[in-house]
């Protein structure tokens, strides 16, 4: 898109506004174009929120990246990939670092899967 | 493990025992301001002044001052990748000493669109690649010179990309202490998709929050971006708007919240004109946010002198208003990827224009009355309608979609070159979803909604069910060593290691890399200058020549030339014969030696030199002269002819003549010593009198070979003067030299 400058005519809704109103203005505004993104945010993950989630549960970057591509590949990266290999492993019984291995290494995600109430791959 | 001065740092030495190694802090620090507030250093009294170092070098005109070393109160920036950060931690230091306290490490090309964390050290392409043990290491090597100097380091990188999240993940747990984050320059300049971009930044910035991470936006690069920089300035104040009230919703305070700002133009425009309204307008809306200032480099061209400039009126501005952190860009940056000694002169550029602006502020103010006012107001109002038409047109996303960033109209004006991105496309597009009801991520510092369990037990930390997350308990971090067996520090260090110890070779960036510049004027034409040049360095026997700047000084008469080459050959180090230093006597043994047989000279500058402060000071009691010993001095004055010097010193009975000679065109300098050497003998007197020589360009073998008895050059103090002619006369016992 292609304006000349109408600066002048536009300014009619803010040319009146005291320095501290105009500043106030700015902030007001932005905070009504940046409060979407942040509930956007709030509400959805990604595969690297994911990622970051098992990093801090003490996977290694390399068994992180296979949780979470098995993740999204059954549909299950909505219910938090932590929150997988815990269930994981209250299933197997075992450790969940130890679960965590099983699922990074592509072994029996049907069953984790299952536990979702998922079937094979999404 | 602790590092001396005298020592080299070993990067074999950081490497060991990596996996061990925790950092003994997190978070950012601020320099500390000197205790008073009229900081008296030296001869003078600071107003804008930090706690002074333990060790560092001085700026080069220190000498003059007794060798002060006042720091400014603000944080110094020194940007470092070259791509092997094995060398760049030898890079670190030498700009530690110089006063940086903010290392700022530029990650490899790529490194963005990198689906995860990268492991290992592999080389980087004009940055390193940012993975935990280069991360670590790099600490480490922080964490010890930081002992060395005595003032704590900042340790800055990015958290962006495709893996903000998990990149922040690393840099809280390896306390890193800054970083870029602001999904904005995903979105413009990475092509990250925009959904993507500020999902993941919520995490990244809860994260950073965390371990108490300074960050740094991206709106800078609209400068470097846009065609016509300067009238992106409304625009700019929004994006910086953006990221600060979006890291807000997140929970991080301002003081932890740093804008990027760079003064859009350079000089032929009329430059502090368009910056300062712009410079003044950030900090009148931003109050409470920290501010980053950068340096401008849209327009660096490969003349290191302009670019010097540019920074150096950007630094008026820093002082003119404020800043937290000063960035620094290195003057070569305009040709090839930074050199060490340019990164140690763009931190001395910054703090020798910082210091010598001290307090401007108390004698200088700000007219906001007239253009200054206007445009500050104009610049928000601008600002104020650019946003109105984003929410008119559908919020952030649909904005953006529409071009309305970096567009090069001055807003409301729109030239229609913006940066366009689709929200449904971009890397990483299609890749977030919804969190579902029962989303449940067990950890600590987890922006967004968390189903966390509702026991009272396993409600004391979000990490308790997994008997915590590695943030509260690091020994669960799993540490990688190195992935390719080849791409690694370990086999570069094997292969620069002679040039580390055993062959001595030019350096400019990597141990070993061989690389030297030449200046030469050639009398001839652009063109002719550019091949001649190349061929001349050929025949140097350099390897890999480039020119690096070229430039008319007339179209005919002369064109500067600036190249790079390779050495092709190294020196063995135990070959290199250093001339042994004189040990000058103490001061109370001169002294001693004059009371018993006292001593006379005569002085002056000769030839048509008027240059008499070197001179004075050698001299005069008050900087510590041969008057001080106890020396008769007779000062002659300028520009004094020999033969007049050679008749004061037989009238005078003295036991030595002094001349200070500085000007060497046409070898004056020379013939000024030879003469003196010549009418001396002719008068038959030259047995009886000791000769010397002083100047900047002035040396012991010159001096010698002109037939006197000795030459003193750059830095010589009056003590050595003194001690030399005690020895000379056989005063005291002359045995002791090193």
């Amino acid at each position: 898109m292609k304006r000349e400058d109408d600066f002048q005519q536009r300014r009619s809704t803010v040319k009146d506004l005291s320095d501290e109103q105009l500043e106030k203005r700015f902030w007001e505004l932005t905070d009504q174009v940046v409060s979407p993104l942040c509930e956007l945010a709030k509400g959805h993950t990604s595969p690297s929120i994911e990622r970051s989630v098992l990093l801090r549960m003490g996977f290694s970057s390399l068994e992180a990246k296979q949780i979470v591509q098995n993740c999204s590949k059954y549909g299950l990266l909505g219910k938090g990939a932590g929150h997988v290999v815990l269930r994981f492993a209250q299933k197997r019984n075992l450790p969940y670092r130890e679960a965590g291995l099983i699922l990074a290494e592509g072994r029996e995600w049907d069953q984790a899967a299952a536990i979702f109430g998922k079937e094979g791959p999404a | 493990m602790k590092l001396t001065p005298e020592q080299k740092l070993l990067p074999e030495e950081i490497l060991k025992d990596l996996d061990q190694y925790r950092p003994r802090r997190k978070g950012w620090t601020w320099r500390q301001p000197a205790a008073e507030n009229d900081a008296e250093i030296g001869p003078f009294k600071y107003q804008q002044v930090s706690e002074s170092l333990k060790k560092s070098i001085p700026l080069p005109a220190a000498k003059s001052f007794g060798g002060i070393d006042p720091q400014p109160d603000c944080v110094i920036t020194s940007e470092i990748a070259s791509g092997r950060f094995e060398d760049d931690l030898r890079r670190m230091r030498m700009v530690a000493w110089h006063g940086a306290d903010h290392i700022m490490v530029i990650r490899t090309a790529g490194q963005s669109h990198f689906d995860g964390l990268i492991e290992g050290t592999p080389e980087g392409i004009g940055g390193v690649p940012i993975s935990r043990k280069q991360v670590r290491a790099t600490r480490k090597a922080l964490d010890l010179i930081e002992d060395e100097v005595g003032r704590p380091l900042n340790f800055h990188s990015y958290i962006s990309g495709v893996a903000g999240p998990e990149i922040a993940v690393l840099f809280a747990e390896e306390g890193v202490n800054g970083a870029h984050q602001d999904p904005q320059y995903n979105v413009l300049y990475r092509n990250v998709n925009m959904y993507r971009s500020f999902v993941d930044a919520a995490v990244a910035k809860k994260l950073m929050l965390s371990a108490d991470i300074l960050q740094i936006d991206g709106a800078h690069n609209a400068n470097a971006t846009a065609r016509e920089a300067w009238k992106v300035m409304p625009e700019l104040l929004v994006q910086h708007a953006i990221n600060c009230r979006y890291s807000e919703l997140v929970g991080m305070p301002r003081e932890n919240i740093a804008l990027s700002t760079v003064p859009p133009t350079a000089p032929p425009a009329p430059a502090i004109r368009i910056d300062l309204p712009y410079t003044v307008a950030l900090r009148q809306l931003f109050k409470d946010f920290k501010m980053r200032a950068q340096m401008n480099t849209k327009y660096m061209e490969s003349c290191t002198r302009e670019v010097t400039v540019t920074h150096t009126l950007n630094l008026l501005l820093s002082r003119l208003t404020s800043a937290d952190i000063q960035s620094t860009i290195t003057p070569d940056e305009g040709r090839n990827v930074p050199w060490h000694y340019n990164s140690v002169h763009a931190v001395n550029t910054a703090r020798q224009s910082l210091v010598g602006l001290d307090g401007i502020k108390e004698m200088v103010h700000l007219n906001m009355e007239g253009e200054l006012g206007h445009k500050v107001r104009e610049l928000k109002e601008r600002a104020v309608l650019f946003l109105e038409e984003t929410l008119e047109t559908g919020g952030y996303f649909a904005a953006v979609d529409q071009g309305f960033f970096v567009d090069s109209g001055f807003y409301p004006e729109r030239n229609g070159d913006g940066i366009k991105r689709d929200p449904a496309g971009g890397v990483a597009s299609d890749s977030i979803v919804p969190r579902d009801e029962d989303y449940y991520a067990p950890v600590c510092h987890h922006f967004g909604y968390n189903n966390l369990p509702d026991s009272p037990a396993e409600h004391s930390s979000p990490c308790a069910p997994i008997d915590g997350c590695t943030l509260c308990r690091p020994e669960k971090i799993v540490y990688i060593d190195e992935l390719d067996p080849e791409d690694n520090a370990a086999k570069r260090l094997e292969e620069s290691k002679p040039y580390r110890n055993e062959a001595l070779k030019p350096e400019a960036e990597w141990a070993g890399d061989g690389i030297v510049t030449m200046t030469l004027l050639l009398p001839v034409s652009a063109d002719m200058a550019e091949y001649g040049a190349l061929d001349m360095a050929r025949r140097m026997n350099l390897e890999d020549i480039e020119v690096i700047n070229i430039q008319q000084m007339h179209p005919s008469e002369g064109t500067l030339v600036e190249m790079k080459g390779r050495a092709g050959f190294s020196l063995d180090p135990n070959e290199i014969e250093i001339p042994h230093k004189e040990v000058p006597l103490s001061e109370d043994e001169i002294r001693q030696a004059v009371e018993k047989r006292p001593l006379t000279v005569v002085a002056g500058t000769v030839g048509e030199d008027e240059h008499s402060v070197g001179m004075r000071e050698i001299l005069d009691i008050k900087h510590g002269g041969l008057e001080g010993f106890g020396i008769s001095c007779h000062y002659l004055g300028t520009s004094v002819p020999v033969e007049k010097m050679v008749d004061a010193a037989v009238e005078l009975a003295a036991d030595a003549i002094l001349i200070s000679t500085i000007i060497t065109h046409n070898d004056a300098h020379r013939q000024s010593m030879r003469k003196l050497n010549q009418v001396s003998r002719e008068k038959g007197l030259r047995d009886k009198l000791i000769l010397i020589a002083g100047g900047t360009q002035v040396t012991n073998e010159m001096a010698m070979d002109e037939g006197l008895d000795r030459g003193f050059g750059r830095g010589t103090k009056g003590l050595d003067v003194a001690s030399f002619l005690v020895k000379k006369m056989d005063m005291v016992d002359t045995s002791r030299e090193s």
